[in-house]
């Protein structure tokens, strides 16, 4: 039974597309039939982040307007075979998407997909609205700073009134993923702690991925992490998060501070 | 429920009270039936007629009249009504059924940029509501939860009405048109149970403590 997944966050520069890459390929690793969709249309950065920026012909909107079919517009990776991206257009903005045209999408996607993950745009416009509307299961990215858990409140009451299971009566499934978050910082309490983002937003916690310089390595290499390096912190964080997405009890690990001082100058040195 | 209005002699002068007490709530008549009791004005007929564009110049509307003579109700007056009182004990009597209960019950949170509103009683808030959301309640607000928000109770007049909250973190909170934002909220509140109520034309804030 196909899952569509809605990766979101209201505020911008959060991680959304970044945790879709590594979500995507980690549950693709698990041998799960997954798409990556980019609502960001005309800015899009998710084939970037894939790596896939140079095999894109067709895109979402040339599906949605009939210009292609959605086989002609499917990438699939090169490194996980179950793994496929259907990218935004960069030439036109979001008007171009149709909430009839996405709904015809998603629903044939539906059929051949195990998973299919929508990274949605910043912002609760169109874009983010059409990204949404379809989901089954949202996961909500949230940095532990209060401007971005403000937002994502904001997305949070957007999923439970402007989704098709929402006007249904029905409750969509809401999931809180923590990304950038930093022990030292959240410890000398210049970031929130993971209790205070859970007190707040009261949706469970499907991760918490530490801020990593491998997370910046693998955008810029166009690997998700969860390929790059999958036994790194965050690499490991994003594979028991898409344990939990398909629905298992993991124990969850916050990240704590191990460097001491001396392994802080001498890894800087060795840098 | 229908608003009653005792308008008296002179006119003038009580047209201003109303207006102050517009301008107190400037939703206090919105979408309310309003029936004029003119027993007052019975032995002066000639005010009516100005009495009802006064009314009209300030967006009510009667839906009723009562009081006064028959004869004197002239053609572009509303109905003229007779002991509404024993009317509506007739119908309860046919009809037993019990007055809805007035108020509302959230069992879920409110998020950021939600706003509840209800003028109907009060608003019981089982969850916390979000930093940039909104109640407005014609009651008391009762949160079992955190206050990040804004509470806006005794909305229409009822400066009876209060706010209630397991954690106060307001951004504003405000009874019957007296407000407070959150630098005015005593510090040592912040975090604790807490209710806010007017006390004469003074608000309060104070713990259970």
């Amino acid at each position: 039974m196909a899952k569509v997944v809605v990766v979101t966050s209201g505020k911008g520069g959060v991680g959304k597309t970044t945790s879709t890459a590594a979500l995507g390929a980690a549950l693709a690793q698990a041998g799960r039939m997954v798409v990556v969709i980019d609502f960001d249309v005309g800015l899009r950065n998710l084939d970037l982040v894939m790596g896939a920026e140079r095999r894109v012909v067709y895109d979402l909107i040339n599906v949605i307007q009939g210009d292609a079919r959605l086989s002609q517009a499917l990438i699939r990776d090169k490194r996980v075979e179950t793994l496929h991206l259907l990218p935004a257009s960069q030439t036109r903005d979001k008007d171009a998407l149709t909430q009839e045209g996405v709904g015809k999408v998603i629903a044939e996607l539906r059929e051949k997909f195990d998973y299919i993950i929508c990274d949605s745009p910043a912002g609760i416009e169109r874009g983010a609205t059409h990204a949404m509307y379809h989901a089954d299961t949202a996961v909500v990215v949230t940095n532990p700073e209060v401007s971005s858990v403000r937002d994502s409140d904001r997305i949070i009451g957007l999923l439970d009134s402007k989704t098709a299971k929402a006007e249904k009566g029905e409750r969509i499934d809401k999931h809180l993923l923590l990304t950038r978050y930093h022990p030292g910082r959240a410890a000398r309490g210049e970031m929130l702690k993971v209790e205070d983002v859970l007190e707040i937003l009261s949706i469970p916690l499907l991760g918490i991925i530490p801020e990593s310089e491998e997370v910046l390595r693998a955008s810029n290499i166009g690997t998700p992490v969860t390929l790059s390096s999958p036994d790194s912190a965050p690499g490991r964080a994003y594979f028991d998060a898409a344990k939990r997405l398909q629905g298992e009890t993991l124990a969850m690990m916050v990240p704590e501070e191990k460097r001491g001082l001396m392994s802080k100058l001498f890894g800087r040195r060795v840098a | 429920m229908a608003l009653v209005l005792v308008p008296e002699a002179p006119l003038d002068d009580w047209l201003g009270g109303l207006d102050a007490q517009i301008q107190r709530s400037p939703a206090y008549f919105a979408g309310k039936p309003v029936v004029a009791d003119l027993s007052a004005l019975a032995a002066v007929p000639e005010l009516v007629a100005g009495l009802l564009e006064a009314l009209a110049a300030r967006g009510i509307r009667l839906s009723g009249i009562e009081g006064i003579e028959p004869a004197v109700t002239g053609l572009d007056l509303p109905p003229l009504l007779s002991g509404g009182r024993t009317i509506a004990e007739g119908i309860a009597a046919a009809d037993p059924a019990p007055p809805e209960p007035a108020g509302l019950l959230l069992d879920q949170p409110v998020r950021s940029g939600q706003s509840v509103v209800f003028t109907g009683g009060d608003v019981t808030v089982v969850g916390s509501v979000g930093s940039g959301a909104e109640i407005v309640a014609g009651g008391s607000i009762h949160i079992y939860g955190t206050l990040r928000g804004r509470a806006v109770a005794g909305m229409g007049g009822n400066a009876a009405a209060r706010i209630f909250c397991r954690r106060l973190e307001a951004e504003l909170l405000a009874i019957d048109g007296l407000y407070r934002t959150a630098d005015d909220i005593e510090p040592a509140l912040r975090g604790k149970p807490a209710q806010a109520y007017l006390a004469g034309e003074q608000m309060v804030v104070a713990g259970f403590e």
